[in-house]
């Protein structure tokens, strides 16, 4: 079936429809990892948005449940150049077309995606449509495009009630350190599952009990923090300040999430009452930005944002150069900073953005990349350590 | 952390000759590193045995020392120049054990000089088996498990607590005999025992079989700060047990979910972390196809061919990089080349699928085995870049040249479904031409992935070409049909074929289509920043930007006198190797310096042509006339020169001229009439200029009739070959009809030469034309015989024993002829020399091997005066007066060198076909001084043992006795077999005669497996036949590291070289830049 993807300055791409064949208006934006489309997928910071894989090649290993990032795909619609039908991987539970067709996400693939990349880089991110009507009307298409806003996505996103996830209590719980995991296929196949290969080699987090705010947590944030041994409440992202600190955590985690920081009105004013609190709290993307709006800094929408596995981050403190995954249309102002609330303390080297602050007499860390990787590099998984070690000096 | 204002004066090392495991490579990355410490106002000296490569010219290094690499003469250098520290990780293993031994023997301590980039320490951890092992159990990170035996029991209890299946490999056996892979412990007990018999010292290594398992590189950087990036990764399609150069490698890889390709990642940073490494490095696993399960192979802590190809991969230029960590900067601090406002320290994306392939040298070894092993036997490789895995493997298989250009040019089709399934356990180059037959024959995809280990994705692909085959062999012709057959990159030869039409007819219906090749920009970070200075691949689709299109930044404001299309050499091979590289480079430059718009098109990631600041533009695409037209489309060039490119590009010619395009230089009429035999049978009556008789013939009983009519022996080739593909020297009927079957399996586009064979020296010149005037840099004469190919042959500028008669008739010679061919540039001659008689053996009108040799030891830059005079100059403008230029006050002795111990069954007699894989230069004040260091450049360093083995065909005893009572002279110990010895002992020599190999122990075999050999002298008798002794004997000594010689006029020369030794072991250095 041919399938379009439409973009509000008119251009067109034909293509072929992958997944639902319905139509969707969207904002489109694109992402470079060359591997990992299926924790992409379900990283629930893309909701409101419709994704371009850079990477040509797409579903070559196929969709493995384990590998999600909570338990569904989040962005409006896939935009690929090329799918690959038949999976190969020892893992793999389906094929990408199937994953998407079974929660019914549109995409269209075989267009010319480095075309597309090039018109939102120069032109900036923009709003789009996808469509399998081949009688589509631009007349009509480009004013929805133009009047579509991802709008209050954390409330889409976020979890219904609070969760308890327990810390490992032995490191064997992991499973195997990476490397020397074995496999037992057949035990795969009927759906025994073994953990996947873990790099935590100390529980460093034993006995602490962290409080996350999901605002779109990445499974894997999760997992950082059990995997060390941490006892993890999860809260809805509309969960009132006073609620988590009655729970007499050691420290306080702000997920990811997506849309416009300034959007979270009502969330940026609980987050002011944590900070107030003086509880340790260490936030990742979203919750970063959410962080620095509640302290009196500013956020402003790059051209076309940070996307991919393959950015350089710039310990201020150190010196030393992180290659990180990163998943962010806005970012914090540096130059809206007060400095006696906040300080630089990551910045990207290629563009010289903020990637991170440290608060000023507060124990307060956040970071705009991603310390949990997945999909993408783990360099700056030591973070987590960072934070659970802080703890004990509180 | 800025640079380390302390470096000023560096040492860098080069690889040295090519040989197969050490290519063209490490002259792409040491020039990068030579131009980027330079660019940091660094003086750098250079040292590398090789005289072909760029990274030897003046221009490239302060000052260059082309000597043999070895210890000695390295302290020599640096007790001459002096340098601040010295950089050995940029020239491959062999640069990398001169730093170490350097370093180890306190030399460099004594002399205050530091090893630059990665510490001695690191280098040791890397490399040492043992200490890697202990710092990799130390880190947790695995390696196969392994242990030495010396008892069946012991090795059942090691197999038993690391699990079957285990290799095998007795200590100390010729070529692994009596190893095997053992699955359960019947078959361990019985290749043990047996392994354990056959090894000299009764010891197996039992080791853990990784074999099957997915082979993944990962590419990392480190600065000394610690920053840690990983340039790519790549995928092997064959799985572990064939080497990575010689397996057909994707990247990035394919079938790693993010899981497994982050795990290996972050291993690989933790690895090089551990190791402390500043700069380069190459980390090898082996993953487990159904688990997280992984080995680490190998650590290579410099740059090396995976780095080479991961550099033009990504756009990442890696070596440039290193260079600049090892100055002390930082990766963050080191710009972006590509982007320009971006920097090294990132990782690049890539938004295209690379395909490598080795150019693997079984059609000029026709005896070795085929089959792919851990020992690596490619001498090239190529790379291609596409949308799609389809289309960069198609790509990749018409860019080798070796008659292939899709999935059915090795034909299996004869083959049932139960041989294929025989036929695909067999690992060698011809596999996916075999699995490609296996899917068309219905044998399912995963079955063939069971037998092959190869992923099931791959196979998968394969498939997909399969059935595009079928398609275009039963349905019609439509615009998405076509569309969707160049989307995967059939050519349209290949589609004609299919479809059952002419490819003229497929060309004109595609156009008509509007079907055109599309292309994109190799960027580094898929289209994320826009990029200053990117290259160029090929893509088909239904919309494609073509991104060739957009203007430029580098480009704006320059105006150009006109745009020259340069064409690559392709893939380096026997007979066609870095020499083109080097020659299309300095083309290159010298047009761009004459002020004209310079585009290469080549497809080699080794070289230096295809780096992208070489060129304006560069394509990065397959060298077929197809592939040139779709870029001549586009980019419309003024002109195209072909003559700098080997034969790659001269087979381009006919296509360049019917598109439209101008050759610049000699016109192809001209090149035809070299290379046709009644044309130039003209050129030659009308120059009055003799040559060996002969004639042209297509089958064996013309070629009889002819070769009966001049008497045997006669010389037959095919026309149009580079590097006496194909050629032989016939003494019998018999022996024709053997040649020509070989010659004609291959189809002949043009007829076969059948000539008189002539004994006398040969000569050769290659000349500078300009129509009127000739420019000969100088007279080469060949110290072996004619009968061996020139590029075998040990070279000597000046041309020592001919007078000046000959060396006026030669040069007389050569300005007629490059006149009566209207040559406009490079000419390229051999003659004979037979007492005062000079004949023409041939002529190219073109570059040949010698240019970059010849350039360097007399100081004239051929190549950019033969560009000037392409552009209209004349000599006599340049500054240089016509005829033989004035000889120089020293000998420069070109040395081949060969691989053949890699090659295993390869024959290693010397004969009209060219064999070496690499040259090296000997250059000194006097003749036997330049022969004794263009020996020991060639690794030849005599005496050791003082005992040598002499059997020589009955025609070479009389030579023999000569140069055996020169050995004897020099203490040497004479071994010979019946009749030699005979031969020797009545001349008074006393020869020890030995038996012949089927003959009772000792023989002359027992006598080569001690170890206590240093020469063995055999000349071949006729014929190919692999059980005779002296084939068993030249083979076996190859493989025990005895150096073998099969001619009598090299042993002459190696014997007077030693005679001339100088005692201290000093030499006489040559700084090349102050020629």
């Amino acid at each position: 079936m041919n399938a379009y993807l439409i973009l509000e300055d008119s251009t067109v791409f034909a293509g072929t429809s992958i997944g639902a064949a319905r139509e969707v208006v969207s904002e489109i934006v694109f992402n470079t990892s060359m591997a990992g489309y299926s924790e992409v997928l379900t990283d629930p910071s893309y909701a409101g948005q419709a994704v371009c894989i850079t990477y040509p090649l797409i579903g070559n290993y196929g969709v493995c449940l384990d590998d999600l990032e909570s338990g569904r795909p989040w962005p409006d619609a896939l935009i690929v150049r090329e799918l690959s039908e038949i999976p190969s991987n020892f893992r793999s539970d389906c094929s990408l077309g199937a994953y998407l067709q079974k929660y019914d996400i549109p995409g269209i693939a075989g267009i010319d995606t480095r075309a597309l990349t090039r018109i939102l880089r120069e032109k900036g991110t923009m709003n789009g449509v996808i469509t399998t009507d081949d009688d589509y009307d631009l007349e009509t298409l480009i004013p929805r495009m133009k009047a579509y806003t991802t709008g209050k996505v954390v409330e889409k996103v976020t979890c219904r009630e609070v969760t308890v996830y327990p810390g490992v209590r032995d490191l064997s719980e992991n499973g195997p350190l990476s490397g020397l995991a074995s496999f037992d296929r057949e035990a795969f196949s009927r759906g025994e599952r073994e953990p996947r290969p873990s790099l935590v080699t100390k529980l460093n987090g034993a006995g602490k009990r962290i409080a996350l705010l999901d605002f779109g947590a990445k499974a894997n944030i999760i997992r950082s923090l059990t995997s060390r041994g941490c006892d993890v409440t999860v809260y809805p992202a509309d969960t009132p300040a006073d609620t988590v600190l009655a729970g007499g955590f050691d420290g306080i985690m702000l997920s990811n999430g997506p849309g416009d920081p300034k959007e979270c009105t009502q969330i940026i004013k609980e987050i002011r009452k944590l900070y107030d609190a003086n509880v340790p709290i260490f936030a990742i993307c979203l919750g970063h930005q959410l962080m620095a709006l509640a302290t009196g800094a500013d956020t402003y929408k790059l051209k076309y944002g940070h996307r991919g596995g393959n950015h350089p981050v710039k310990d201020l403190a150190t010196g030393r150069v992180y290659i990180s995954s990163q998943n962010h249309g806005y970012v914090v102002d540096p130059d809206r900073l007060d400095p006696q609330v906040a300080v630089p303390a990551f910045v990207n080297v290629n563009d010289g953005t903020n990637e991170g602050l440290t608060y000023v007499g507060k124990p307060v860390f956040t970071v705009q990349f991603h310390p949990e990787a997945c999909p993408g590099p783990q360099d700056t998984g030591f973070l987590f350590d960072r934070f659970l070690d802080s703890l004990d000096q509180e | 952390m800025p640079k380390d204002q302390s470096v000023k004066r560096v040492l860098v090392i080069g690889s040295g000759p090519i040989v197969i495991g050490q290519a063209a490579e490490f002259d792409y990355a040491g020039t990068q590193a030579c131009r980027s410490l330079k660019e940091e106002g660094v003086e750098v000296i250079l040292v590398n045995s090789n005289p072909a490569t760029i990274m030897t010219d003046k221009n490239i290094a302060d000052h260059v020392y082309i000597e043999p690499l070895t210890v000695p003469v390295l302290r020599q250098i640096i007790e001459k120049e002096r340098p601040d520290s010295i950089l050995p990780t940029l020239g491959g293993q062999a640069g990398l054990n001169l730093g170490m031994e350097l370093e180890e023997s306190g030399f460099l301590k004594e002399m205050g000089v530091r090893l630059l980039g990665t510490t001695a320490q690191t280098i040791r951890n890397a490399e040492g088996r043992q200490e890697f092992k202990d710092l990799m159990e130390r880190i947790g990170e695995p390696c196969a498990a392994s242990e030495v035996v010396e008892s069946v029991e012991a090795g059942v209890e090691f197999a038993e607590s690391i699990g079957y299946p285990v290799v095998l490999r007795p200590a100390y056996t010729l070529g692994g005999s009596g190893g095997g892979i053992a699955h359960n412990r019947a078959e361990l007990e019985e290749i043990l025992e047996n392994g354990l018999r056959l090894s000299r010292v009764g010891q197996v290594l039992v080791e853990r079989c990784i074999a099957g398992w997915k082979e993944i590189e990962y590419e990392v950087m480190r600065d000394s700060a610690g920053n840690c990036i990983t340039v790519c990764n790549m995928e092997n399609i064959d799985p572990v047990g064939v080497h990575t150069g010689d397996s057909i490698v994707v990247a990035p890889s394919q079938t790693l979910s993010d899981k497994e390709y982050q795990m290996l990642r972050t291993s690989a940073l933790k690895i090089i972390s551990e190791l402390r490494i500043t700069g380069g490095c190459n980390v090898q696993f082996a993953l487990h196809p159904t688990s997280f399960e992984y080995c680490v192979i190998e650590v290579n802590p410099r740059v090396s061919r995976s780095s080479a190809l991961a550099a033009k991969a990504t756009g990442y230029p890696i070596a440039k990089v290193a260079a600049k960590i090892a100055l002390g900067y930082c990766l963050d601090e080191i710009p972006n080349a590509i982007t320009g406002n971006t920097y090294a320290s990132f990782e690049p994306a890539l938004d295209y699928c690379v395909v490598k392939m080795p150019r693997l040298p079984f059609d000029k070894f026709l005896t070795a085995k085929r089959t792919l092993t851990t020992q690596m036997k490619a001498t090239g490789e190529v790379m291609s870049i596409c949308s799609n895995f389809e289309g960069a493997l198609m790509k990749a298989i018409r860019s080798l040249e070796q008659h292939v250009n899709s999935l059915r040019s090795y034909d299996f089709s004869a083959l049932g479904a139960e041989d294929l399934r025989d036929r695909l356990q067999v690992v060698d180059d011809q596999r996916i031409w075999v699995i490609a037959e296996a899917l068309r024959k219905g044998i399912p995809a995963g079955e063939i992935s069971e037998i092959t280990k190869i992923d099931l994705w791959f196979v998968e692909r394969i498939h997909t070409l399969v059935r595009m085959e079928k398609r275009l062999m039963t349905e019609e012709l439509t615009k998405d049909l076509l569309t969707e057959a160049k989307r995967m990159e059939f050519p349209d030869s290949e589609i004609a074929s299919l479809s059952g039409r002419t490819e003229k007819e497929v060309h004109s219906l595609r156009l008509a289509f509007g079907i055109e090749a599309a292309f994109k920009m190799v960027d580094t970070c898929a289209a994320e920043f826009a990029a200053a200075t990117p290259y160029y691949y090929s893509v088909y689709g239904r919309n494609e930007e073509n991104e060739a299109k957009l203007p430029l930044a580098k480009a704006e404001g320059k105006t150009y006198k006109g745009k020259i299309l340069v064409l690559g050499s392709g893939p380096i091979r026997i007979g066609q190797g870095v020499e083109f590289d080097y020659c299309s480079v300095h083309a290159t430059w010298a047009f761009s310096k004459a002020g004209y718009e310079t585009v290469i098109i080549n497809n080699n990631p080794e070289t230096v042509s295809t780096d992208f600041d070489i060129a304006d533009k560069l394509y990065f695409e397959p060298l077929t006339d197809e592939d040139v037209e779709e870029i001549v489309r586009l980019e419309k060039p003024d002109g195209a020169v072909v003559q700098f490119g080997g034969q790659t590009a001269i087979k381009l010619t006919e296509h360049l001229m019917r598109i439209g395009v101008p050759i610049l230089g000699t016109k192809a009429e001209d090149v035809d009439a070299a290379e046709d035999r009644e044309l130039f049978d003209e050129i030659l009556q009308q120059t009055k200029i003799p040559r060996a008789e002969g004639g042209t013939v297509y089958t064996a009983e013309e070629a009889k009739a002819i070769a009966n009519r001049l008497g045997y022996p006669v010389l037959v080739r095919p026309s149009y070959v580079l590097g006496g593909q194909g050629m032989q020297i016939a003494t019998s009927d018999k022996e024709i009809e053997e040649f020509m079957e070989i010659i004609n399996r291959i189809a002949q586009d043009h007829p076969i030469l059948v000539d008189k064979y002539l004994m006398g020296k040969e000569i050769e010149v290659d000349a500078v034309c300009d129509g009127d005037d000739i420019l000969i840099p100088g007279i080469m004469e060949h110290i072996e015989r004619t009968g061996i190919h020139s590029g075998d042959s040990i070279s000597v500028y000046p041309a020592p024993m001919i007078g000046k008669l000959i060396k006026d008739k030669i040069t007389d010679y050569t300005r007629r002829l490059a006149t009566a061919l209207h040559v406009r540039g490079m000419i390229n001659i051999q003659f004979i020399a037979i007492d005062e008689d000079v004949y023409v053996i041939e002529v190219n009108p073109r570059s040949s091997r010698t240019v970059p040799y010849i350039s360097k030891v007399t100081g004239i830059p051929i190549v950019d005066l033969a560009t000037e005079v392409i552009l209209g100059k004349k000599i006599r403008d340049l500054g240089y007066t016509p005829g033989l230029a004035p000889e120089a006050q020293y000998y420069a002795i070109k040395m081949p060198v060969f691989s053949f111990e890699k090659i295993r069954g390869a024959e290693i007699s010397l004969g009209p076909e060219m064999k070496s894989t690499g040259e090296c230069l000997g250059i000194a004040p006097t003749f036997h001084e330049a022969l004794y260091k263009a020996f020991l450049g060639a690794g030849v360093s005599l005496p050791k043992h003082k005992q040598m083995i002499i059997t020589v065909k009955d025609a070479d005893k009389g030579e023999a006795i000569g140069i055996a009572r020169r050995f004897e002279k020099l203490g040497y110990i004479i071994y010979a077999t019946r009749s030699t010895a005979q031969a020797l002992n009545d001349a008074g020599i006393k020869a020890r005669r030995v038996n012949k190999i089927h003959q009772e122990s000792p023989t002359v075999m027992d006598l080569i497996l001690g170890h206590r050999i240093d020469l063995v002298i055999d000349t071949p008798t006729q014929g190919r036949d692999k059980t005779r002794d002296g084939f068993l004997i030249r083979r076996n000594a190859i493989e025990t590291g005895v150096y073998c010689i099969t001619a009598m006029d090299t042993a002459r020369a190696l014997v007077s070289s030693m005679e001339h030794a100088s005692e201290n072991g000093q030499l006489t250095l040559v700084d090349i830049a102050e020629i």
